[in-house]
């Protein structure tokens, strides 16, 4: 599905990712883990398309298509969801319009009808129970006031919505307490099926023990040093990072 | 009002002082600006001695005035002689189908859902008059009529009512309130009239677009609304479809008068010419609208959405005399390129228990310039007044302004006043949030700055409210990115 080769991407002067490699296939969840600093997010970002760091170098394939020469809205009709760190707030729209908005587009992209406001309401109501929202959130300006574990509760309603081949995790569980923390993740593996693939990027490996990985990836200054099963996860949260640290050191 | 009844007494009853030589065949009046210019708007309309006095007293004055310069606006001096201030209203030169217009106009239209029927009377195409506004139109006009609702155009109201515009005329905003005021008052040239009696709820929003008889009256256009005891009128101005009109200079003039109980609501959306991507050409728009809250609980509301002219100057008020009257102004005002908007509102309290709203929303893109500028006033008689204002403003880009100039007096310690201001940013991360969740750039601009927007263009008549979004869209295309 998605086929990473030596990307590489630089903000400004400073580079960040050195080359990474990655591939991912339809059914599987993995898990990009590694200390603060070390490309995680700037990964995830670069997949979805934003306009500040520039790739200098690589492949990025996803379902037979070049993505990096696709615009991010372009990339998100394709299939890829982003789950943002930090969602934004933009007053005055409420989720159901920003939704409504979405997936018509997305729609036309794929060259099908708009959704009426019969069908609309419909799925909504039953994406609504798969993450367990409330309406009265949804019909409040997107993320404007919002607790933070209500944020990343309506990133997984939009990704239940959009319904994405390719979903990214970015740093969905920080700021989350452990009860939202599970309702997320019931919400992800409720979505989990074997036509699409999760990439969830974090630090902790707390998350994991509820969004269970088929890999676990550790990147480290821009490269994937290890990777391996979700016992390589635990080991990590026994030995900490520096463990990694020094490893890569002696490469 | 006596002494203003006595003036128009003296001046209806004296013979003309000056002769004229101008020409009455001419479609046309001379250029320049002269008493025989104001002699000859006045023939040429055939209206009474009183009306053309009224104009000679208004010129007189306009001539010992000075231009205003405070506003934030910058543009070449006015040359006051080099204007036609009287031109017969023309037949829009006929076309017989939309393929001879401008494919650029026409692609403006389908952006905004303008029908089909619409767009050609809009670019002048010959329609069966039958089956176009023209049927709707009469049947409005028996329904209003049926109930005793006066809506007509000026000069009609000057002949079949006069009685009203003699008491009314100038009883909000005195032909020497200002300097466009003073010279809208002495050559307007038609307009609007209405009247709502005592008692009755006009049934459905009054709109200048079902008024068909008064063709080409956008330069110098004066409106007066009377709503009498207990009334109730939704008044709408203006078009989303972008008008384009040879006059430079506009100034209008819009009195509002609400009696006791009464309610007035006016809705304008603006979209006249505002010049070119390199702020060449676009319309002067020198506007003065008021409204007097004459009676007690008496409500008078501006809402307003301008994206057009290259200038705006306007600034909707409300005078609330009766006590616990009501004023609000509701605003979204769009700067692209090169336009320059000044607007805003006054709020002058005079009566107990008075209540005003002020909701302004800026938004300002390109290399344009956005102020606000609003006057609370708070008037030593005025026990328990209140206000709230809330500017905002929103940008785009890094070379375009946004201003604020909130002027607040207060007379009377009661008095309770609020005011919030806050300028923001349409952000990077705002418009990628979108573009990841499919929404392209275009319509991710469209969906934030209509959210920006919401709780003014609410305000608007549902039908409008639908176009006024698309037109600020279409105001802002392409200025992200």
């Amino acid at each position: 599905m998605l086929s990473i080769k030596n990307l590489q991407a630089r903000i400004g002067e400073k580079e960040i990712l050195k080359g990474i490699n990655l591939e991912v296939n339809a059914g599987e969840v993995h898990a990009i883990m590694g200390p603060n600093g070390s490309g995680k997010s700037t990964l995830a970002s670069v997949l979805a398309g934003r306009e500040d760091y520039e790739v200098t170098c690589g492949e990025v394939e996803f379902n037979g298509k070049n993505i990096l020469e696709l615009d991010p809205s372009d990339r998100a009709a394709e299939g890829i969801f982003l789950a943002f760190q930090y969602p934004v707030e933009i007053p005055g729209v409420s989720t159901i319009n920003f939704m409504k908005t979405a997936v018509n587009k997305i729609r036309q992209y794929r060259g099908q009808s708009p959704l009426d406001a019969v069908a609309f309401l419909q799925l909504m109501k039953e994406k609504m129970k798969l993450v367990e929202i409330d309406q009265s959130l949804l019909s409040r300006s997107l993320n404007e006031g919002f607790s933070g574990g209500e944020k990343k509760r309506n990133e997984i309603f939009q990704m239940a919505m959009l319904e994405p081949k390719l979903s990214i995790l970015d740093e969905t569980d920080s700021g989350l307490d452990i009860d939202a923390l599970k309702i997320v993740a019931n919400g992800v593996n409720s979505l989990r099926s074997k036509n699409n693939a999760t990439i969830v990027v974090t630090h902790y490996q707390r998350l994991l023990d509820y969004i269970v990985p088929d890999f676990v990836h550790v990147l480290y200054k821009g490269k994937i040093v290890k990777s391996g099963t979700k016992e390589l996860a635990k080991e990590l949260e026994a030995k900490g990072y520096d463990w990694i640290k020094n490893e890569a050191a002696l490469v | 009002m006596s002494k203003d009844n006595q003036v128009l007494e003296e001046f209806t009853s004296k013979e003309y002082e000056h002769g004229w030589n101008v020409n009455l065949e001419a479609d046309e009046a001379p250029k320049g600006l002269s008493e025989d210019t104001v002699r000859f708007i006045s023939a040429k309309k055939n209206e009474p001695a009183w009306l053309l006095e009224w104009r000679l007293k208004a010129y007189r004055q306009w001539e010992k005035m000075t231009e205003p310069m405070w506003a934030n606006v910058h543009h070449p001096q006015i040359n006051y002689q080099d204007i036609i201030y009287y031109s017969a209203p023309k037949q829009k030169k006929s076309i017989s189908g939309l393929d001879e217009v401008d494919p650029e106009l026409i692609k403006t239209f389908e952006k905004l859902g303008i029908s089909i029927t619409e767009q050609k009377r809009l670019t002048g195409v010959a329609v069966d008059a039958v089956i176009d506004s023209v049927s709707v139109a009469t049947t409005f006009k028996e329904t209003l009529g049926e109930l005793g609702i006066i809506f007509c155009s000026f000069s009609e109201a000057v002949k079949e009512h006069p009685e009203l515009i003699k008491k009314y005329l100038g009883s909000v905003v005195p032909m020497n309130d200002n300097y466009f005021a003073a010279l809208n008052s002495a050559v307007f040239s038609d307009g609007s009239f209405c009247y709502i009696p005592k008692g009755v709820r006009c049934p459905m929003e009054l709109s200048t677009y079902f008024r068909i008889n008064a063709a080409n009256t956008g330069q110098f256009e004066r409106t007066l609304i009377i709503a009498d005891e207990g009334s109730y009128v939704s008044y709408l101005e203006g078009c989303t479809a972008p008008m384009r009109d040879e006059n430079q200079l506009h100034a209008a003039v819009v009195e509002l008068y609400a009696m006791k109980d009464a309610e007035i609501k006016y809705s304008t959306v603006q979209n006249w010419y505002p010049g070119d991507k390199n702020g060449k050409g676009g319309i002067y728009n020198f506007v003065t609208k008021r409204g007097l809250c004459f009676g007690d609980h008496s409500k008078i509301s501006w809402t307003q959405v301008e994206t057009g002219s290259a200038i705006t100057w306007k600034y909707p008020s409300c005078v609330l005399k009766g006590d616990y009257s009501m004023g609000e102004f509701y605003s979204v005002a769009v700067t692209n390129n090169y336009q320059q908007a000044d607007t805003g509102t006054k709020m002058i309290h005079i009566g107990k228990n008075t209540k005003s709203r002020i909701v302004s929303k800026g938004i300002s893109a390109g290399k344009s310039q956005n102020s606000y500028r609003g006057q609370v006033h708070i008037m030593k008689r005025a026990s328990n007044a209140r206000n709230f204002s809330q500017c905002d403003s929103l940008l785009m880009g890094d070379q375009c302004g946004a201003h604020t100039f909130p002027y607040i007096d207060v007379e009377n310690q009661t008095a309770r006043i609020e005011h919030e201001a806050t300028t923001s940013k349409i952000g990077e991360d705002q418009i990628f949030y979108c573009l990841q969740r499919g929404i392209d750039e275009e319509a991710a601009v469209a969906l934030i700055v209509n959210g920006y927007a919401k709780e003014v263009l609410n305000q608007l008549p549902m039908e409008f409210a639908v176009e006024a979004q698309k037109l600020l869209a279409l105001t802002l295309e392409g200025s992200v990115g």
